[in-house]
């Protein structure tokens, strides 16, 4: 074209980003790339090519790595890692900084690396992917430097294998070994078989920057090297960003070993359009929320609910934007859309646009270039009942309803099984922050969309996973208490005759469910004796029903979490008062249950007290933060609580009811209690207690029987948030097992006694919800 | 230049719908952040950036809006306006001849340039109505813009009241826009909002609206005397209200940033908003013009850059 048409025209002709140094990088590597182990590149072993999703052709080579190649990377990893602590957070952090500097330095051949080998726009790979790198990289040598002083009762984990995905190959490599490293752990790293190429760059880096060989170690394959990963003995930690079912599947496989998790999982967040919106600014933000990465982003707002008086014009200059979309050359610098990853990825998308698409109304551009491209797509008129509306596309496809009020909008955000992230667009400061904590999600932008930082915690609930990555929050995944574990002793069950007679009036011991002393629906009950074998009493047998009856009664009771830390404080030091006057019956029962002298009894009775007290004193002082993210705005990390907790109590009959109980309602959540299985019956003596210290019904249900079969009961839920054990019995694995279906929280003892510190009660009590609230007029 | 206004039908005076001023809705973060990230969105290089690049020269109202202002001075302005760029630069872009879109002066220099430029098609831009404070009473206001039409002003830029705003009297607005716009005739009016001094984008999206339904021609961010001038999210919430004006009534308003835009970069970008937000009709001058006096020199040495595959000198082009 002559200037002369184009002056016509204006057209905005191509401006394609040079990709000749980054394919040097990888024709220096012939015949294919090998792995990072223990500290050199081994020889390419059995290769399989790597695409550039953009022309379909091979890029590069990549190592398939074999089980000795994993055992190799996990034992020297193993081996660097009590060096690598011992040098102290001071020196990793100076490596750290080399690591960002040199990152920095090679910003552009990682950008253009990264566009390469994933498909996105080299606008993206330059302007987010890699500076975020480049921050979280200095950010945690920060951390590292301070690791002494500000958090002195943790230490590494150790060995933490990693999984990450093909959407942001460098920055999930970044959010996973940036933490790890500073607190002191070891890694060894395997990214998405689609996109090895930076990893591998970065192996490099980490070689420039002198990091001790077995620090970071990484090897290529695909789902078999992970799984061998998350198999092997030598990890004590799993950190997994990507699909819900495969982190289902690691769940199941890691349970009861011991080793730590951290999922990062889907979404299907939505994206709240309210009628006093700016529109045309929430119009951007959709654009940018559904179609950056080519809409491949776990956290993408791919579900548009708008308030109805507003939803045909947010529709037509939706449509009007999404006309000036560009699609194609990912290294064209003015191109909006690249690739999609791989032609597997994008039959997927097609097949399942086009198996609802009449469900509802489709709009979609035509143009996309031929290739492994996607065109932008809105469908409208959905209904919640729709796949297309509940399944996660990761694809450029939005879809959308609308909705007439507020708590309408809130119902339908919430109706997902998902919990990642969400935006709420109002001008209204007074509803966006309204509905903000409403919502069930990690992570929530208030007019805005796609805001990250290294100081804010990023991560979700539900089946979007668990644990947080960035902030201070994000380094409880990993870390670990210092403490030593001794095993957890289990109780002697004293045996009797069920016929000796006891002087004292029978008494009916029962469940405690929805504030209501109830029979146990099964109709049975344990007998009870006491060391010299005389009947106590009979415990009731809770079973899944009762369990049932009992998370009933815990929803209904959920303004138990919106209620005044105050007025909670206040209910504690009430129960715990209580407690007091009685302190001398509860240290006669409980000596007898357990067969404790009197003075060990009273010792316990204190203990419970003075937890009640403490947890009464920390209702209101759990400070939530705000952290100090490089834009105009606040980022809140609020401790919000987890919701319904199921939690098994070890066999102090009454210390270790109440250290589950005070922490978890003084930070909101409502508790299913299941009493010492050996020594249940002091528990339901407390009931009275919480009877007489308005306590609202359903806050606190108190079970006895089985930890083994209330334990799978529990854990199987899918309307209960977390699981606890301390149990005595051996249920760890179970639970863990049993929480893959919902991706609950869990959080057990695997047959070691705890004694967690008052910070990780609260923060297991809690869920870091981070709320971005930019501002400015 | 004159004769393509006649392609737009005028956009008319309608009546002040309070119902739109009320549901205004700017959010400021957000509007800044799609301005951050707007020229990191598109690249325009190579042959395209000349086009670009002489296309924006199309869209100057080439200024002087001096105290020390003379005739001599106006008169070399207004050849600069014929002639903007160097012949072998224009020859070397296979192009043909091009002017600036317009020569902006203050009332006492109209004739001299309706002069100066006979014959080139060029037509002459007034600030009027007591520019840059328009405080002056309203009837003079009115009668100056009188003048600088039967001076042979083809387009007046007025300056509104920002008390009005100020004072969210959107009627006295509306009226004084309205008596402006029925002042001007045949010539075309853009209506300077003097952003800087609105207090929030908010107040500019209201004003741009009063304004439009006032039936200006064209809505202008800034005299360039105010200490704030044209600001891409400044920009970005006149040009929405215009999209908006237009998806409404039909017509479309022009718009002209004016003052701080010195940079051919910069002009690129405000290309590239115009084209992502109100798209191709408004790349042309009738619908868009920079106000600017330095920007011209610096596309100059871009284009002859682009020409030779030198960095170029200011001293290398003629001076306005």
């Amino acid at each position: 074209m002559t200037i002369k048409e184009i002056f016509e025209t204006m057209d905005y002709g191509e401006a394609p980003e040079s990709a000749t140094e980054a394919l040097n990088w990888i024709a220096d590597h012939q015949p294919g790339f090998g792995m990072f182990i223990n500290g050199a590149m081994t020889a390419a072993g059995d290769l399989f090519p790597s695409h550039n999703p953009a022309t379909g052709e091979a890029l590069a080579h990549i190592t398939q790595a074999t089980l000795e190649d994993v055992d190799l990377a996990v034992s020297a990893a193993g081996n660097a890692q009590a060096e690598w602590q011992n040098i102290g957070g001071k020196k990793r952090a100076r490596y750290l900084y080399a690591i960002a500097r040199l990152i920095q330095k090679h910003a552009r051949l990682f950008s253009v690396l990264e566009t390469l080998d994933n498909g996105k726009p080299i606008r993206e790979a330059r302007d987010a992917d890699i500076p975020l790198v480049i921050r979280h990289f200095y950010y945690h040598a920060g951390m590292a430097h301070l690791m002494q002083e500000e958090l002195p009762g943790r230490a590494p984990i150790g060995v933490c294998g990693q999984i990450i995905p093909w959407n942001f190959p460098l920055l999930m490599l970044a959010w996973k070994i940036a933490p790890a490293l500073a607190m002191g752990n070891t890694v060894v790293l395997k990214p998405a078989e689609y996109t090895s190429l930076t990893a591998l760059l970065f192996a490099q880096i980490c070689q420039e920057a002198g990091l001790p060989a077995g620090v970071v170690n990484i090897v290529t394959g695909d789902g078999k090297v992970g799984d061998a990963i998350v198999r092997h003995d030598g990890i004590h930690k799993v950190a997994f960003t990507g699909s819900t079912a495969v982190g289902k599947h690691i769940r199941k496989v890691t349970a009861g070993s011991g080793k730590a998790l951290t999922l990062e999982l889907g979404g299907k967040s939505p994206y709240i359009i309210f009628d006093d919106a700016d529109i045309d600014s929430a119009i951007e933000g959709v654009i940018d929320a559904i179609f950056f990465n080519q809409g491949q982003v776990c956290c993408a707002g791919s579900r548009l609910l708008v308030q109805e008086t507003v939803a045909q014009k947010v529709y037509t200059k939706l449509k009007a934007r999404m006309q000036k979309l560009r699609v194609g050359n990912p290294l064209d610098k003015s191109v909006d859309m690249g690739a999609i990853v791989d032609p597997k990825q994008l039959e997927r998308i097609a097949n399942l646009v086009d198996e609802h698409a009449h469900e509802g109304d489709v709009y979609q551009r035509e143009d996309a270039p031929a290739g492994c491209f996607y065109n932008p797509t809105l469908i409208t008129g959905l209904h919640a009942s729709s796949e297309l509306m509940q399944e996660e596309i990761f694809g450029p496809v939005l879809v959308s309803c609308t909705f007439r009020t507020p708590s309408e909008a809130v119902q339908l955000a919430n109706n997902t099984r998902y919990g990642l992230a969400a935006s709420i667009w109002s001008e209204n400061i007074n509803l966006a922050l309204d509905i903000a904590p409403k919502i069930n999600a990690g992570v929530i932008w208030i007019n805005g969309t796609n805001m990250f930082d290294a100081a804010a915690g990023f991560g979700g609930i539900r089946e979007s996973g668990y644990g947080r990555e960035g902030g201070w929050e994000g380094l409880t995944a990993y870390t670990k208490p210092i403490a030593d574990r001794t095993p957890v002793v289990s109780a002697e069950i004293f045996e009797g005759n069920i016929t000796a007679q006891s002087n004292q009036i029978d008494r009916t011991a029962k469940l405690y469910i929805g504030g209501k002393q109830s029979r146990p629906d099964s109709g049975y009950c344990k007998a009870v004796f006491d060391k010299e074998g005389e009947l106590i009493s009979h415990a009731p047998l809770a079973s899944r029903k009762d369990v049932r009856n009992a998370v009933e009664a815990a929803h209904k009771a959920s303004s138990w979490s919106k209620s005044s830390a105050h007025l909670r404080a206040q209910i504690l030091y009430y129960i715990a008062e209580n407690m007091n006057a009685r302190s001398h019956e509860f240290a006669q029962s409980l000596s007898r249950l357990a067969g404790v002298t009197s003075q060990e009894a009273a010792k316990e009775v204190e203990e419970a007290i003075d937890t009640l007290f403490t947890y009464g004193a920390w209702c209101d002082k759990f400070d939530s933060a705000a952290k100090p993210v490089p834009f105009r705005g606040v980022a809140l990390a609020m401790n919000a609580p987890v919701g319904v907790i199921g939690a098994f109590c070890d066999d102090r009959p009454l210390a270790g009811l109440i250290d589950v109980i005070a922490p978890s309602i003084a930070m909101g959540n409502r508790i299913i209690a299941v009493a010492s299985e050996a020594y249940p019956l002091v528990a339901t003596d407390f009931y009275q207690i919480l009877d007489t210290s308005d306590v609202p019904a359903g806050v606190v249900s108190i079970l006895t029987g089985s930890h083994m079969e209330l334990g799978r009961t529990v854990a199987g839920h899918y309307d209960i948030d977390a699981a606890w054990s301390f149990s005595s019995a051996d249920i760890s694995k179970t639970i863990e097992e049993e929480s893959a279906g919902s991706l609950k929280r869990t959080w057990v003892n695997n047959g070691y006694d705890m004694r967690p510190s008052q910070r990780e009660w609260l923060m297991q009590s809690t869920e870091v919800k981070t709320i971005w609230v930019p501002y400015g007029e | 230049m004159t004769s393509s206004h006649e392609h737009e039908p005028r956009n008319p005076i309608s009546s002040l719908n309070l119902n739109i001023i009320r549901d205004v809705q700017a959010n400021t973060s957000a509007i800044e952040r799609r301005c951050a990230s707007l020229p990191a969105r598109r690249s325009v290089k190579k042959a395209h950036q000349a086009a670009w690049l002489l296309k924006a020269i199309t869209m100057i109202d080439l200024t002087t809006l001096s105290g020390d202002d003379t005739s001599e001075r106006v008169k070399r302005l207004c050849a600069k306006a014929a002639h903007p760029l160097r012949r072998d630069i224009l020859q070397a872009l296979e192009m043909t001849p091009i002017t600036t879109g317009a020569v902006c002066v203050y009332h006492d220099m109209v004739e001299t340039a309706v002069g100066a430029l006979k014959g080139t098609g060029i037509p002459v831009a007034a600030v009027s109505t007591g520019f840059p404070a328009g405080l002056s009473p309203l009837h003079l206001r009115i009668e100056e813009i009188k003048e600088s039409v039967k001076a042979g002003a083809q387009e007046i830029d007025i300056v509104i009241s920002r008390r009005h705003v100020l004072t969210g009297n959107w009627q006295a607005l509306y009226d004084e826009m309205a008596q402006f716009r029925q002042a001007c005739g045949s010539a075309h009016v853009k209506a300077i909002l003097a952003t800087g001094e609105l207090g929030s984008l908010r107040n500019v999206a209201r004003a741009s609206h009063v304004c439009m339904m006032a039936g200006a021609d064209f809505i202008k961010t800034s005299t360039g005397k105010e200490a704030v001038n044209a600001t891409l999210p400044v920009s970005l919430v006149m040009i929405r209200a215009i999209r908006e004006h237009f998806e409404r009534t039909g017509f479309r308003v022009g718009y002209k940033p004016a003052g701080g835009i010195s940079k051919a970069k910069d002009a690129l970008t405000y290309l590239t908003l115009i084209k992502e937000e109100l798209g191709h009709d408004w790349l042309s001058p009738h619908l868009f013009r920079f106000g600017a006096s330095s920007l011209l020199n610096d596309i100059e040495r871009q284009l002859e850059h682009h020409t030779s595959g030198h960095y170029s000198a200011s001293w290398r082009h003629a001076s306005a």
